[in-house]
């Protein structure tokens, strides 16, 4: 049907109860509503990306919705997918976002446009206003306006909205009306009614009763011919049809809060200057490029569901090449930074009965994004945090937030922090898994107790800080593109990666020193020679991936899934 | 347009109802045509009609199939059936607001049974699908996947507690598919269980179910009641599917690897044209540019 331009009721706020999902429909576009535990409502087109299921139907968990038939999680706001539990190991491409549509909450009613970028207009006349029920007319809103200035004799207020009708003769109070334009055979009436809270319900009643014989009266009228106009879906974005491979776009931000969150560590509260923040995955980092031209990674540590600013911490190395000092001595408040869309490689899994949570110092960033999903469904976990002293642990004032699951281990020698990681890590179970972040030392321990313990190493996730290896790229080797049919050659000195980019292959990159795996590529022949602190020892043997900012090969030839 | 003699599926043997189902008369749809099935008292004489055209049957797996075009000399077999010791049930019709591809590509699917079947076919937090191999078999011209594993709590009413299932999916038909599945009475048999879509228009199906067992301990109706149950847990969800139509643009909907097997199955309909039940790639408007 023909859209009007503007802003439309599509729900009464009293049909978004604690943890509900509503369905909607305005000009043939059927919408899934819902209020976030934030207060937040969202306006969401009403199927699922996947395989088209209405989201309506879906489970709204506080903070992302749920869908009813695979389970895929989107984000509050932006309605960006962080959950595929089809693949619990992977992060889903973030990209699957659903569309969103405008969302204002006013009067009591739900409002929203079809239209990007239109500020909301309507001004509603003074005075308080009681919502009444929503009345559906199976017809369509010309017949529906014409009719309410027929047999109720309402006056058109195209002062308040093309849609708005004054009426004084459904009870003794003044009503307004306005439409709401499902399809082309249907409208839904909604009345407000002068007198906020202390009118009488007597008149409400009165009000509904006219108001349902009127709609006897227009179905008697209009041709009942019940039409199912076809919903009207937005293409997915063409990168979905296809396993994704984008590179993200930089974004701007600034910072709102720079403060001390530890010795020798600084947290930086980050807030869009336009817009929302994009959806993010528990784990996920954002690579930072200061002024300086460096580039750096840091995880966020924030809860899901989180849309309005993120908090990062920072270490200050001493030997900083001008990425930390920069941050800690120069950044003010107020500051831009550019920083790229969330990423993840060290994605959770959230099917595990039980989650170790294990921390080396400023390694606890991105498990405190974790323990926070963890906690939000109520899945078991604990944290614990290994740290030099107490004024050493950063963000300890969140930590707090997650008590008693966390734990701290303070003022350990080495041989005490072996001794403790292995009475924390225990026996392995089926459905424990373990999750460790912190210096390469500390990560290599974890991994190596855990194998001690018989523990699978599908079951021990890590994230390194740095890769502490010394590269050597003496060596010359060729490299076949399989799904581009090119033939490279890699010279000494040069980095498969660069050469790569050099030969138009686009392959995304973060940290380029083998530790943050962003530029893994699949190996379908040959033996990567590795020197990344990325891969695990079971990635590493079965010789299916490399990582191509560092790693080269071990024989003449690589045959590259790229 | 899909109604046209040049759409592939009017050619096709689709099923009409069980042989038991008749009593005499029935009366149902076809692809949007009203036609009339007859059953003498002692099964000897089926007939099927379209107005006054007497169309095509064969009977198979005890269900009368038929076709409003010039199907092929034969329909497809599930062996097994055969075997001396299955137990051979037909469950359903379920009516379903759904287009018959939507509802097969469900009967593929693995990845919904802990949101779905929540307890029986699988439970959360069991709900990684593992990858599996799917062909496209070009002699048969039907799709095979396999190697396919899902946790169950409760895979069949033989099972006796959770375990690792092992399925193998056909689809013989574009209409029709098959799974196989490891026996709750005996891990080294695969109950068979087939699901054969009626549709009745583009948007809507009776769904035809068809088991073949190993199962010497339920009743026939215990059995068809499991699976009734089981079905009717995807009947909400597929008929909240938008749009109804399978949209066969890859751009439409959101595939993972998971998805592997309707990925194909969608492939294989454009390659055969099929233009009933869904909306075809844009560019490619089913049998109108092929036919
Ligand atoms: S259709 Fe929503 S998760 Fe699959
Ligand atoms: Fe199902």
């Amino acid at each position: 049907m023909a859209e009007l331009s503007g802003w439309f009721p599509v729900a009464a706020s009293h049909d978004l109860p604690l943890r509900h999902v509503f369905q909607a429909k305005l000009f043939d576009r059927e919408m899934a509503i819902w209020r976030a535990d934030d207060g937040n409502v969202n306006v969401w087109e009403n199927r699922c990306l996947h395989r088209g299921v209405r989201l309506s139907i879906g489970v709204n968990e506080g903070l992302e919705l749920k869908c009813q038939y695979h389970g895929w999680r989107y984000a509050n706001k932006t309605a960006g997918c962080i959950y595929i539990p089809a693949h619990p190991a992977n992060a889903p491409a973030r990209q699957i976002t659903n569309r969103t549509y405008p969302a204002v909450e006013r009067f009591g009613l739900v409002w929203t446009t079809l239209e990007k970028d239109l500020s909301f207009d309507v001004v509603w006349p003074d005075g308080d206003w009681s919502v009444l029920r929503a009345i559906p007319v199976h017809a369509g809103p010309d017949a529906v306006a014409a009719a309410l200035c027929k047999v109720l004799g309402a006056v058109p207020r195209p002062d308040i909205h093309a849609f708005a009708y004054a009426l004084s003769t459904l009870c003794e109070a003044p009503v307004l009306a306005l439409l709401q334009p499902q399809d082309s055979g249907k409208t839904v009436i909604r009345c407000l009614l002068s007198g906020g809270a202390q009118m009488e319900r007597r008149l409400a009643v009165q009000a509904n009763a006219t108001l349902t014989r009127f709609r006897n009266i227009v179905e008697a009228d209009a041709s009942l011919e019940p039409v199912e106009s076809e919903p009207v879906f937005e293409p997915v974005a063409s990168e979905l049809a296809e396993p994704p491979a984008a590179s993200p776009d930089a974004m701007t931000v600034r910072v709102e809060r720079k403060w001390q969150v530890a010795e020798g560590i600084t947290g930086l509260t980050v807030v869009p200057t336009t817009g929302n923040l994009p959806a993010f995955q528990p784990g996920a980092h954002i690579d930072v490029t200061l002024p300086t031209g460096v580039k750096r990674q840091y995880s966020i540590t924030d809860g899901p569901g989180t849309w309005k600013s993120w908090t990062i911490a920072v270490k200050n190395e001493p030997n900083s090449r001008g990425g930390s000092r920069f941050i800690a001595e120069t950044l003010r408040q107020g500051d831009l930074l550019s920083v790229s869309e969330p990423r993840n490689n060290f994605p959770l899994r959230r099917d595990a009965a039980e989650t170790l949570l294990i921390a080396g110092g400023i390694g606890v960033t991105p498990l405190l994004a974790m323990a926070r999903a963890l906690a939000a469904v109520r899945s078991g976990f604990r944290l614990h945090v290994f740290a030099r002293s107490e004024t050493h642990v950063p963000l300890a004032d969140q930590l707090d937030g997650l008590l008693p699951a966390v734990t701290l281990h303070l003022a350990l020698d080495p041989a005490q922090v072996a001794q403790r990681l292995a009475e924390v890590i225990g026996p392995h179970a089926p459905g424990r898994q373990i999750y460790a972040c912190g210096p390469g030392g500390m990560t290599q321990s974890v991994l190596a107790i855990a194998e001690e313990l018989g523990w699978p190493e599908e079951a021990v996730h890590f994230e390194n800080f740095n890769n502490d290896h010394v590269i050597d790229t003496s060596s010359a080797f060729a490299v076949d593109l399989a799904r581009s049919a090119l033939s490279i050659d890699v010279p000494a000195g040069q980095s498969l990666l660069s050469v790569l980019r050099a030969h138009g292959v686009e392959l995304p990159s973060a940290c380029e020193r083998g530790a943050c795996g962003t530029c893994r590529a699949e190996v379908i022949e040959g033996t990567p020679d590795h020197q990344d602190a990325y891969l695990s020892r079971g990635e590493r043997a079965s010789n299916r991936h490399i990582i191509t900012c560092v790693s080269r090969s071990r024989t003449p030839r690589l045959v590259l899934d790229l | 347009m899909n109604r046209t003699e040049s759409e592939p599926s009017r050619h096709l043997w689709h099923p009409v109802a069980t042989v038991a189902e008749v009593n005499g008369t029935l009366n149902t749809m076809l692809m949007g045509d009203a036609v009339t099935v007859r059953v003498a008292g002692d099964h000897s004489g089926i007939v099927v009609f379209h107005g006054d055209r007497k169309l095509p049957v064969i009977v198979r797996f005890g269900f009368i199939w038929t076709s409003l075009g010039s199907p092929p000399s034969d329909l497809f077999e599930i062996p097994e059936a055969a075997e001396a010791d299955r137990r051979n049930v037909s469950a359903g019709p379920v009516g379903v607001a759904t287009s018959a591809p939507r509802a097969i590509e469900n009967f593929l699917d693995m990845a919904h049974f802990p949101f779905v079947h929540t307890d029986i076919l699988g439970a959360e937090p069991h709900t990684e699908v593992k990858d599996y191999d799917v062909e496209l078999k070009e002699t048969e011209n039907e799709i095979l996947a396999t190697r396919c594993r899902f946790f169950q709590p409760m895979a069949a009413l033989s099972a006796a507690g959770g375990m690792e299932v092992d399925y193998v999916y056909r689809v013989p038909h574009p209409f029709c598919a098959v799974l196989y599945k490891s026996s709750g009475a005996d891990a080294r048999r695969m109950d068979v269980i087939a699901i054969f879509a009626q549709p009745t228009s583009e948007e809507s199906i009776r769904a035809h179910l068809f088991l073949s067992m190993i199962d010497t301990t339920h009743t026939d109706s215990e059995m068809r009641r499991f699976q009734q149950l089981i079905f009717g847990q995807d009947k909400p969800i597929l008929e909240n599917q938008r749009p109804r139509r399978l949209p066969l643009d890859p751009r439409s909907e959101t595939p993972i690897r998971a998805d592997l097997s309707s990925i194909v199955y969608r492939r294989w309909l454009s390659s055969r044209n099929i233009g009933y039940g869904v909306i075809p790639a844009a560019g490619q408007s089913g049998s109108a540019v092929h036919g």
